[in-house]
């Protein structure tokens, strides 16, 4: 009993404190996004990942930082986060200053940093998974290693271009693992009103490729099975079909102020029982790796890097209104006069 | 200067793409029946027993999902040269090819490129009716990221897919199905390109400049040689015209007709400006339709 109980917990300490102050730094992140958009430093469309936090956590460990691809959606912040884009520069894009990950040009749904693996940021729905697979295509292409994680909604599930992808993925053998983040909402619409099988992962197996369920909630067992399944992709060079089960606490996006309209307080009261934060500390606290006052202090530690962030990104100018005509093109200059 | 060898447009295509796989081993094909079924066109013929299905891939009958593929291993640094079957087709790919390859430069403030030639026949064809016959090239060159180009000769086609692949943005390159079989000189050379924005000059004139675009040239010719047509032979646009000249004879029922035969008339002028915009609005406004019907 006591040797399997050993062989259960392979994380050390210091990796649960590591996925700790990741996701707290998520959380602080994202709520601070949230004040900026009703303070009105941020702007245009911003969905954050308050609720979802283990499940970036989970995966972003689990892969080689900088070497494999990932893709996301536009709730985008913690994939960029967590793969070591620079904070100030993700924030600044958000406040779209000069100083950001597209000196502005983006905003929070593009957030794009190629060189630590991170290609967007994207905001047609279901539109970017082509594209993911299009960058298994290039390692499968090349004989790389790398893997792809191409996240999606369960909204995005419904998409055809998501079914023509899956179907290419199988058909060309693409080292891709397809992640439905499902936080049970297409926006404002129930699973169960938009999808015929409300079981999205079964959609991965008319194609030929493997496909289950997992629980998003706990980043522990998140980070077992990513690096389970990230380790049998890059071995097999085969595709890959997760539904990964999430809440959202925040609405769809900063202008969603209405959440009863979908779904009740009770619900959502539920669903905060399961907070992956508050469950991630409590399995500190019972292992006795830390105790509930360092918490605190990593918790003040990270909210005040998160307000040094902020500051950061406050202090970068908005873009010249000239650059609106810059790199429309690699090579076409504007003209002059505009 | 190269030796030139007289081949036709598909031809021309087709050696274009051999050269610049065997030169890059970055260019690579996808589309669908371009491989065993050597292309509905047969513009991809043999090169899917040379190059095998890792750089010649039959795609599913999915322009969206293939496009999308083709631009994410874009993003990733290939350079692939993707078919539509016809340019209507790409309509299904829009999405793809609109809000996602023409904007990842820009989204990404340049730390992207999309390195990728969009390619088939547009246009109208022999009894193709309506959904077969989009000429695409208008509505893409709305979209700004996106290069839209469209070869009216063999050398062209030759020269102009070279400049294509080698490209770092996406390429729109519309064919036409009326043209593959067209023969004209190509010069021998590996290196010969054809560069985008910049007009071909068939005849020298004195006063204005008429401008069209791929098989307008052809068509020309052949209206020329066939007598059922007479009428263009006092309207030929290629011919230089005196302002004056083009206000009495040119501006007729023959002249609008040809426009919207043709339907790729503009006028530039070579000494002024102002006297092209008179022309072309001239030939297009409603009052001069009013006038030529």
């Amino acid at each position: 009993m006591a040797k399997q109980a050993l062989k259960q917990h392979t994380e050390s300490p210091a990796e649960l404190e590591q996925y700790y102050r990741e996701m707290l730094l998520i959380r602080h992140f994202e709520e601070k996004c949230n004040m900026a958009y009703r303070q009105g430093k941020a702007g245009g469309y911003m969905h954050v990942y308050i609720g979802m936090e283990a499940l970036a956590v989970g995966w972003m460990n689990a892969i080689k930082k900088g070497h494999d691809y990932v893709i996301t959606a536009y709730r985008d912040h913690a994939h960029a986060l967590l793969l070591g884009t620079d904070p100030v520069k993700v924030m600044a894009e958000i406040m779209g200053r000069k100083g950001g990950t597209s000196g502005g040009k983006g905003g929070s749904m593009h957030i794009y940093d190629p060189a630590h693996g991170m290609f967007g940021g994207w905001g047609i729905v279901g539109g970017h998974v082509p594209l993911g697979t299009g960058l298994a295509f290039s390692s499968r292409y090349r004989g790389d290693d790398k893997v792809t994680l191409n996240f999606l909604g369960d909204g995005a599930a419904n998409q055809g271009v998501v079914f023509e992808s899956l179907n290419m993925a199988g058909l060309f053998d693409l080292p891709c693992i397809y992640i439905i983040e499902n936080n049970e909402f297409a926006m404002g619409t129930r699973l169960e009103y938009h999808a015929a099988d409300p079981e999205l992962w079964k959609r991965g197996i008319p194609f030929a490729i493997k496909s289950e369920r997992i629980d998003g909630m706990d980043a522990l067992q998140m980070r077992k099975d990513a690096q389970r399944i990230v380790d049998e992709v890059r071995e097999t060079g085969r595709p890959y079909f997760v539904e990964v089960m999430t809440y959202r606490y925040s609405g769809h996006g900063a202008a969603d102020n209405d959440r009863q309209l979908y779904r009740t307080k009770a619900e959502e009261e539920e669903a905060h029982k399961r907070d992956p934060v508050k469950r991630l500390e409590k399995v500190m606290a019972e292992r006795n790796i830390m105790t509930e006052e360092k918490m605190e202090a990593i918790d003040a530690e990270i909210q005040g890097q998160v307000e040094k962030i902020y500051e950061a990104a406050d202090a970068s100018p908005f873009p010249d209104p000239a650059d609106v005509y810059q790199n429309v093109f690699s090579d076409i200059e504007p003209e002059k006069g505009h | 200067m190269a030796a030139a060898i007289e081949m036709t447009y598909r031809e021309a295509l087709h050696k274009s793409m051999i050269e610049e796989m065997d030169r890059n081993a970055d260019v690579f094909l996808i589309g669908e029946d371009i491989g065993r079924y050597e292309g509905t066109f047969k513009v991809t013929r043999g090169l899917f027993p040379k190059y095998g299905h890792r750089r010649v891939l039959d795609s599913p009958i999915t322009e969206a999902g293939f496009s999308g593929i083709a631009i994410g291993a874009a993003m990733a640094g290939l350079r692939p040269v993707v078919e539509f079957m016809t340019m209507s087709f790409s309509i299904l790919a829009l999405d793809q090819i609109i809000n996602h390859a023409a904007k990842v430069h820009y989204m990404t403030d340049g730390q992207i490129t999309v390195p990728i030639v969009f390619r088939g026949p547009g246009g109208a064809a022999k009894q193709l009716s309506a959904q077969h016959s989009h000429s695409m090239e208008g509505w893409f060159a709305h979209v700004p990221g996106l290069k839209v180009v469209v070869p009216a000769t063999p050398a062209d086609a030759y020269g102009m897919l070279k400049t294509a692949i080698d490209d770092n943005n996406p390429v729109i390159f519309t064919e036409n199905p009326g043209l593959y079989g067209i023969k004209g000189m190509v010069p021998d050379d590996v290196e010969y390109r054809v560069p985008f924005g910049k007009a071909q000059v068939l005849k020298e004139g004195k006063d204005i400049s008429l401008v069209g675009s791929r098989s307008t040239e052809q068509r020309r010719s052949y209206w020329r040689k066939t007598a059922s047509t007479p009428r263009l032979s006092t309207c030929d646009p290629w011919f230089p015209l005196t302002l004056r000249r083009l206000t009495i004879r040119f501006a007729r029922p023959t002249a609008r007709s040809w426009c919207t035969r043709i339907g790729r008339a503009a006028a530039t002028g070579q000494k002024s400006p102002r006297e092209s915009a008179k022309i072309a609005s001239m030939i297009w406004t409603p009052r001069f339709r009013a006038w030529a019907d």
